[in-house]
């Protein structure tokens, strides 16, 4: 059947949508409901005043009516039923399809676009990883360069007596290579920058809504002294571009609401310059649970706590939901992060603070006291298992304590040999 | 009588220390920086070992070990690969080549020596 024979399909669909009886658009168009009923059935070609009047009371233009579905739609679906490999005994009916179910078949050709864009942004990424010329080029040259700083520094250390004239060769070379090593890893950190700022990272929905509270400084003064709503920050936020990130950053903006009017910003203020940040006491100053405070003490600003801070919520799973970083403790972007993180240590002993003082493995090697407690976000019952969250405030430390414990940020970049959490290799074995 | 490798690496300061390093370890030492016309040099100087780079500028490190393998005084030269590249494919690759062992950077200037002192070591032995 072709497009123009289906003009009758359409008729009663859009009729059915509307909730309108077969007598009830036959009078009002001044027909016969048997006739309408042949129209319906596409057994009667119908055009002129008629057609006219039918879309009137169906509240559409005539040509909706008569020319159906756009051709682009009707040429997505072929295109997706070839696309999917399967046989489609029906493709020469897409056009009925189009017309007499037009919502279904818009959902099934968005979801075909949306496959398509998908598959080539994995393409895209695939090709980016495996061979893309500046990445190899990069990653060749920051090797190059470490392994003739490794080679020439091992030979000065090493070498008891060494000629006057190699050790200050081999002195300009470390100079050289050092400022090389410098500018390739600076020139590497730019381009994954840039390769992630790109409009695909809008897909993840954490991560629209991360880089949301990044750029508030994870700090809502309207929040704080009641002037605005989530509802209405969300509604002013037009960096939040998918419903699920909306979705997303107005539970967190909830949270922070309540943990707010729990420990208000100025006599909270007065209560760190008076005690500092000691969560038991500030819990038991302002009646509230270690939860609060430490969500509260991470996303504080640096001049009202009076240092930095990082902080992690994560389910009952592992999985982080809010990620504020720190200087120095890197935080996995994507998957799962090491399960020696104390905030684990705590998910397996709710309501149990816990206090650890860490050292992340890697180049830099910082010190920090990780605060953590977990918490259930379902009232017990006797039938039903709560749900726990858990929270960890991470706080920079000056020096590396004598009982502070290794972690890392996740397997596939911690170079922690012999770890009995490890859970799959790290890149940084074999590349390093 | 001394013994000889031919050092094909294009990162200048890397050659400098290896260089240092085995010559002191009673080596003598010719190096090149370019891919193009090291299967040649490799030819007429009939050296004792070989140590290469992957990635050269002309010719990659695993194109000369394939020529150098076709070559029938030369099947048997024991090459040490070094390579920023590390991956088990990239390994698997070069050992298919011929290379007789191979070894990721950055490396330390013990494993190295060592690795050079085992290769001629087994070779002599042969």
């Amino acid at each position: 059947m072709t497009r123009d024979t289906l003009t009758g399909s359409r008729i009663r669909e859009r009729r059915l949508i509307l909730g309108l009886r077969q007598a009830e658009l036959a009078r009002a168009a001044g027909i016969s409901a048997s006739y309408l009923n042949l129209i319906e059935h596409n057994r009667r070609r119908i055009g002129g005043k008629l057609l006219v009047d039918i879309a009137q009371v169906l509240g559409v233009e005539p040509s909706m009516l008569s020319e159906g579905a756009e051709a682009a739609l009707i040429a997505n679906l072929r295109e997706a039923a070839v696309d999917s490999g399967v046989p489609v005994a029906e493709l020469d009916r897409a056009d009925e399809f189009a017309g007499r179910f037009p919502g279904w078949a818009e959902v099934l050709a968005t979801s075909h676009r949306r496959i398509a864009t998908l598959e080539r942004t994995v393409q895209t990424l695939s090709d980016r990883l495996t061979h893309d010329p500046h990445l190899a080029a990069s990653l060749h040259e920051v090797l190059s360069t470490a392994a003739a700083i490794r080679s020439t520094a091992s030979i000065l250390a090493e070498t008891g007596e060494l000629e006057p004239e190699w050790r200050d060769r081999f002195h300009k070379n470390l100079n050289e290579d050092s400022r090389r090593l410098a500018e390739s890893s600076r020139a590497l950190v730019s381009f994954l920058d840039e390769s992630n700022a790109g409009a695909d990272r809008r897909g993840v929905p954490h991560e629209e809504a991360e880089a949301y509270f990044l750029a508030q400084g994870y700090h809502f003064p309207a929040l704080e002294d009641g002037t605005a709503t989530p509802e209405e920050l969300i509604a002013d936020a037009p960096d939040l571009v998918s419903d699920s990130a909306r979705l997303i950053a107005r539970g967190a903006l909830e949270q922070y609401q309540r943990d707010a009017q729990a420990l208000p910003l100025a006599p909270l203020k007065a209560a760190l310059e008076e005690d500092g940040a000691n969560p038991a006491a500030l819990a038991r100053r302002f009646g509230c649970d270690l939860p609060t405070v430490l969500r509260r003490l991470g996303l504080l600003p640096f001049e009202i706590l009076g240092q930095e801070a990082g902080l992690v919520i994560c389910d009952a799973s592992g999985s982080i939901l809010v990620r504020k970083p720190v200087t120095g403790f890197a935080l996995p972007r994507f998957g799962a992060s090491c399960p020696l993180w104390p905030i684990y240590t705590a998910l397996a002993r709710p309501h149990v603070p816990v206090r650890r003082n860490v050292v992340q493995q890697g180049r830099s090697a910082l010190a920090f006291e990780c605060l953590a407690v977990a918490w259930e976000r379902t009232t017990p019952d006797f039938d039903s298992d709560p749900l726990y969250h858990a929270v960890m405030l991470i706080l920079p430390q000056s020096d590396i304590p004598e009982n502070a414990q290794p972690v890392g940020a996740s397997c596939r970049i911690c170079p922690r040999r012999g770890c009995p959490a490890r859970r799959e290799p790290s890149i940084l074995k074999e590349e390093f | 009588m001394s013994r000889h490798v031919i050092l094909i690496e294009d990162e200048p300061n890397i050659t400098e220390a290896i260089r240092f390093l085995l010559t002191r370890d009673g080596w003598s030492v010719d190096a090149h920086a370019d891919g193009s016309g090291a299967v040649e040099l490799i030819q007429s100087a009939q050296p004792d070992l070989v140590i290469l780079d992957l990635m050269l500028p002309g010719k990659s490190g695993l194109e000369i070990i394939r020529e150098l393998r076709e070559v029938e005084s030369l099947k048997a030269l024991p090459v040490l690969m070094l390579t920023a590249r590390g991956q088990m494919k990239d390994r698997e690759m070069a050992e298919r080549a011929g290379v007789t062992r191979f070894m990721t950077k950055p490396f330390s200037n013990a494993e190295v020596l060592t690795a050079v002192r085992d290769l001629h070591a087994q070779a002599s032995r042969q």
